[in-house]
């Protein structure tokens, strides 16, 4: 494959937005108004931050009872791995795959996988990029389906509401899960996808 | 320099022309002739999607925007599921989902959720249609019609309907053996947004919308 000619090597940027090249010292695109930056220097201390925050809300969603269960004058909490343990009994398994892989494996993944990417482009590596560039995507494109158990939550509240019979509230867990979703979307936003090429080493696989 | 062009060949000069296009994941710059841009091509290096290929897409885009926001108006005010157990019996709106949390703390999380599942959509399509309405129309440009554009990509991760579809299903498993539910017509719409915006994603081709805006100007 010939030779890519990067928009830093010819001393312009590129915008994020809308694609347009602009010359180096410009501050926003002349299109779409968006920030130029040719490369994001705090990108990573920006992603470590977020996941951190992210990584401590996630605690005390596993801890904290997600669900508020009334039933006569009864109340039992289940956390998020009680859920999926009750959805299992029931023989309701796809469902309790589908929370399972939502609320545990997704976050797990993301915090690992991220810090992955976060420490191998803070130096200079040989690893594919079109590998660590294909991790980005999917941590982005599948950070959002985290909010599934949220969004359960909601619907159970408003729905199961009959006073002495049976009652849902929402427990604390709820909002810190929904933090933690919205924290780590956000250090996978701020990770700049190009550094992942400026760090390669010579002689790596270009693809 | 040489720049090389995005279906490989390379091109002589560099001047800075229209044509120029940069890859927003890996900084890469290469031309993008006028008849490659109306196919589908990624970007050499990263193979990022540059171009998706489809022409006279927008009208389709402002169209499906304006089916979307008034089926969102239709679906705040109708009942969207329903629960009898017994001789109780609670009908729920989105708009009940949402104020499910409104209590104390979790107040916060009420406004997060409305955010997600109606606002955001509904600001989205309202933001393309102010965009890219007057191209569709052959009108001028409405002023700030790029921010608004801009505004549309940023919110697209924020947007979570088709995730709260998701839940619905999930929530309607863990209270099937507890009560009967009955679906109502807001249950209904609300897929067939989630199908449409889904469809209406695979038009938003950043290359021909900035490219449309531009000339409209």
């Amino acid at each position: 494959m010939q030779r890519v000619i990067t928009a830093r090597d010819s001393g312009r940027v590129v915008c994020r937005t809308c694609s347009l090249v602009a010359p180096e010292n410009q501050v926003r695109c002349a299109r779409c108004k968006e920030r130029l930056k040719s490369r994001d220097m705090q990108s990573l201390q920006k992603v470590w931050a977020w996941l951190i925050v992210g990584l401590i809300a996630y605690i005390p969603a596993n801890t904290y009872p997600m669900l508020l269960t009334t039933q006569g004058f009864r109340t039992e909490e289940s956390t998020i791995i009680g859920g999926v343990i009750d959805l299992f009994d029931h023989g309701a398994y796809s469902v309790a795959a589908i929370v399972f892989v939502a609320s545990i494996v997704i976050p797990v993944g993301k915090f690992v996988v991220i810090g992955y990417l976060a420490i191998l482009t803070a130096r200079r590596h040989r690893t594919d990029p079109h590998r660590l560039l294909y991790l980005h995507e999917v941590v982005e494109f599948i950070g959002r389906w985290s909010m599934i158990d949220v969004f359960v939550v909601a619907i159970l509240t408003a729905l199961v509401q009959f006073d002495v019979l049976a009652t849902i509230n929402p427990g604390i867990a709820a909002v810190c899960f929904a933090l933690s979703v919205v924290f780590t979307m956000l250090a996978a936003q701020s990770f700049d996808s190009r550094q992942i090429w400026d760090r390669l080493e010579d002689g790596a696989n270009h693809g | 320099m040489r720049l090389a062009y995005a279906d490989g060949h390379m091109n002589a000069d560099m001047g800075e022309a229209s044509d120029v296009v940069g890859c927003p994941v890996c900084d890469a710059v290469y031309r993008l002739r006028p008849e490659l841009s109306q196919r589908a091509t990624r970007c050499p290096r990263c193979g990022y999607r540059i171009t998706f290929g489809k022409t006279a897409a927008l009208a389709w885009l402002v169209s499906l925007s304006a089916t979307n926001v008034a089926l969102l108006a239709m679906v705040v005010f109708l009942p969207f599921l329903e629960l009898r157990a017994g001789q109780f019996d609670n009908a729920a709106s989105v708009i009940d989902v949402v104020l499910g949390f409104s209590s104390g703390i979790m107040v916060p999380l009420a406004l997060a959720v409305l955010a997600f599942i109606l606002l955001l959509p509904l600001s989205r399509f309202l933001l393309l249609l102010y965009a890219l309405g007057p191209i569709a129309l052959g009108r001028r440009n409405f002023p700030n019609a790029a921010r608004a554009l801009r505004y549309a990509f940023v919110l697209k991760p924020w947007a979570m309907a088709e995730i709260f579809m998701v839940g619905v299903a999930v929530a309607l498993v863990k209270l099937a053996d507890l009560a009967t539910i009955a679906i109502g017509p807001a249950f209904w719409i609300f897929a067939l947004i989630v199908i449409l915006n889904a469809y209406q994603d695979t038009l938003m081709c950043r290359h021909t919308l900035w490219t449309a805006l531009t000339c409209n100007e």
